[in-house]
């Protein structure tokens, strides 16, 4: 139950040639975009990099990083995790691929990894990336992860796939159910790079993240006792920004969850600066 | 400490006891509605798709496999025929005249004469000889093979394969781990990390060894093209050549299907598990990059290996072959010692010693057992030591081991079983310890191959011999 995350601020002196690099500036419309490959030297924030297998989660790591992590075509491709840096508008980011997973259910030791990064390891952006053609496959991790925090941006990939079998995602329509911003991508053609980035950036660097998204259960009984545990994990652990996530995994009897509440880990997910 | 959870079990008592179902059919309800709420489908445009046309004869009982062997013979067909020519250039130009010239340099600065030995017969010529033999095949074979892969057909002969996993006893991910074997057994052994039952890991990791990787490829396409295509008329050559390496990958996948089973029935015994295998969208793969990305992440980087194992293999060689003990060198003494139990197997002890000096990379098998018969073969036959230089081509290499090492037909075939079952090399065998950090399954995986090569080798050699092959 570690927060396998690293801390910001730490690592070798910051690169003087940040967004000098001759090779960055190939990459369109992305001038600011310096990519560092798997030297981030000092960063600012870390981005966490989740998605269902298979949606083209190392494409974009790729496309941000610089890196060449083998890309395949077939789910579970990406086993060990993935780490690397870039630099953009002058800011430097730690991004961390994380396995692709379908759910945060907990039901594999790849789901038990994604789960706690995002959780403890708190993240300055999660980037979700989501196949534009299985978007209902692909919404369950987005809201799990949603109800767990605001600081998402949702990568909306494989727009050019879904294009060709004649299926239309109205991201604006996305963007208001998810309450953040999605970003229609074609990360193998490098189309919506820009547009990450700079949704990426919004999410880092705002004071007032969205709040983790409340989903309603039409089961009245279940309903309240979320109402009711959330109440009592908030009084428990003042400031903890996803209650009602935690009161969910409570009633599961979810093991990794309780013993985060027996040892007091929990605690410490009320930030300073949220709570302030 | 524990109020809340206290709280969590009672409130969890007043709902039914299906309450995590509940919550996740909640969470799909509400992904269901967003997506319906955001997607526009054009179902006239949707029907049209290749996809289902090719999954229905890919994925089919019968075309299925006969399209999955049609792909692979041609793959390795592309590659016999296409990696000929270029391998003789190699070949003309780092052995035979890289060779000759360094060796005149040496002369002219006047090296002595163990050192010329050691870093221009040694080192040098094992390391060039890897170069010629491998380079071609594996700038071939890769970019293929990764195209195949960004195409989206390997978890189609997942799919095609699962149900002949799951009827040994394991799991039906084990076809993605053995895809990735056929790449690097070490790569394929750390991918086991997707099964998640330990019994199930445990059988796929054993059994990994049984696809052939980048370092055996190229062993088995020359064998094949040397000895099999040999014996059939020059234009079915090629076809012969690519059918018998295809022949030892399926008896490799028939090997893995009953170790599989075996080990499901005996000490690895349990249930199986169920698991969802998704079969992505066909895409066309990116061309350029995939040459690219394939050339310097897999075709260079298995050469980096193979030329860092070359060179001290070389030095090792050319020592055990010129450092004598009493009336003949260490190599010789070696090769007499494992002698009989090559005799037994249909191999030889030059084949024996070359699989012990390349455990750190099978990369070097062929020219090691090239450069070991060219010494201690040549002394014993009374040719002159420089035969080496002479070798022009495939058929040259192929007719030395012939008069110099006494290869018959059945040398060769059983070279090629036992390329497929030997023990794994050193770096996939510290990646199982690594991955299962036990002493006892750590052997069981290096051992188990060697002891099923010894077996099937003496039995095919045996028969050989009765019928009067060999």
């Amino acid at each position: 139950m570690g927060a396998p995350l690293p801390s910001p601020g730490v690592g070798p002196p910051p690169h003087e040639d940040a967004g000098a690099c001759a090779s960055c500036a190939l990459s369109p419309g992305s001038a600011r975009l310096a990519r560092l490959g798997m030297d981030p030297g000092r960063y600012d924030h870390v981005i966490a990099l989740a998605g269902n297998p298979n949606t083209g989660k190392s494409t974009v790591f790729n496309a941000l990083t610089g890196l060449r992590q083998h890309v395949g075509n077939w789910a579970g491709k990406t086993v060990a995790r993935a780490e690397g840096g870039f630099s953009y508008g002058g800011v430097g980011y730690r991004i961390v691929d994380l396995p692709g997973t379908y759910s945060l259910l907990s039901t594999s030791t790849d789901e038990d990894v994604a789960r706690d990064v995002l959780l403890f390891g708190r993240p300055d952006v999660v980037v979700v990336v989501v196949d534009a053609t299985r978007l209902e496959r692909n919404l369950p991790l987005v809201l799990q992860i949603r109800q767990i925090t605001g600081r998402v941006v949702v990568a909306l990939n494989l727009v050019d796939e879904a294009r060709r079998h004649g299926i239309t995602v109205d991201t604006r329509h996305l963007t208001r159910e998810l309450g953040v911003p999605v970003v229609a991508m074609a990360a193998r053609r490098g189309q919506g790079v820009p547009d990450l980035l700079a949704a990426i950036a919004q999410v880092a660097t705002t004071d007032d993240p969205p709040a983790p998204l409340r989903l309603v259960h039409r089961d009245a009984a279940l309903e309240r006792a979320v109402a009711d545990l959330a109440a009592k994990v908030e009084a428990r652990f003042p400031g903890v920004p996803n209650s009602r996530w935690v009161a969910l995994r409570l009633l599961e009897g979810d093991a990794g969850i309780e013993e985060a509440v027996r040892n007091g880990t929990l605690g410490d997910l009320a930030t300073p600066v949220e709570a302030a | 400490m524990t109020d809340l959870l206290d709280d969590a079990a009672r409130l969890r008592r007043g709902l039914p006891d299906d309450v995590g179902d509940r919550i996740v059919e909640s969470l799909y309800t509400d992904a269901a509605r967003i997506a319906e709420a955001s997607v526009d489908r054009d179902d006239a445009r949707a029907k049209l798709t290749v996809d289902r046309a090719l999954d229905r004869v890919l994925t089919h009982r019968v075309w299925g496999f006969l399209a999955m062997g049609v792909l692979f013979f041609g793959v390795f067909w592309f590659t016999i025929a296409g990696a000929a020519v270029p391998s003789d250039l190699l070949y003309v130009l780092l052995v035979e005249n890289g060779h000759a010239w360094l060796r005149d340099g040496f002369d002219a600065v006047g090296a002595p004469w163990w050192l010329t030995g050691l870093l221009v017969d040694g080192v040098y010529l094992a390391t060039a000889w890897v170069v010629a033999v491998m380079l071609p095949p594996m700038a071939i074979f890769f970019p293929l093979f990764t195209l195949l892969e960004d195409f989206g057909y390997l978890p189609r002969v997942a799919f095609n394969l699962d149900r002949l996993f799951a009827r040994s006893g394991a799991h039906g991910k084990q076809a993605l781990t053995m895809m990735m074997g056929y790449g690097c057994n070490a790569a394929g052994v750390t991918a086991t990390r997707i099964i998640d039952s330990r019994r199930e890991r445990l059988i796929a990791i054993i059994t990994n060894n049984f696809s052939i990787c980048n370092g055996r490829w190229p062993t088995l396409i020359l064998m094949g093209t040397i000895f099999v295509g040999a014996v059939v008329p020059p234009a079915l050559a090629g076809f012969v050549a690519a059918g018998s390496v295809v022949a030892v990958v399926i008896v490799g996948i028939g090997v893995t299907l009953a170790v599989s089973w075996l080990l499901s029935r005996t000490v690895l015994r349990g249930e199986s598990s169920v698991y969802s295998l998704e079969l992505p969208p066909y895409r066309p793969p990116q061309v350029l990059r995939t040459l690219y990305t394939s050339i310097i992440d897999r075709t260079l980087k298995v050469l980096r290996r193979a030329l860092v194992m070359a060179a001290p293999a070389g030095a090792v060689i050319w020592l055990i072959g010129n450092v004598h003990l009493g009336d003949a060198s260490v190599a010789a003494h070696l090769v007499t010692a494992f002698e009989p139990v090559g005799w037994v197997i249909g191999l030889n002890g030059v084949i024996l010693l070359a699989y012990l000096v390349a455990v750190p990379a099978n990369e070097i098998i062929i020219p090691t057992i090239v450069m070991l018969t060219l010494t201690v073969g040549a002394n014993t036959l009374g040719a002159a030591p420089g035969v080496m230089l002479e070798l022009g081509d495939d058929a040259q290499i192929g007719s030395v081991l012939v008069s110099a090492g006494g290869w018959t037909l059945l040398t060769a075939v059983n070279l090629m079983l036992f390329t497929l079952l030997h023990n794994p090399c050193s770096t996939t065998v510290m990646t199982i310890w690594n991955e299962t950090r036990s002493v006892r399954w750590t052997t069981v995986a290096t051992l188990l191959p060697l002891g099923l090569g010894f077996a099937v080798c003496a039995l095919t050699a045996g028969v050989a011999r009765l019928v009067g092959w060999a």
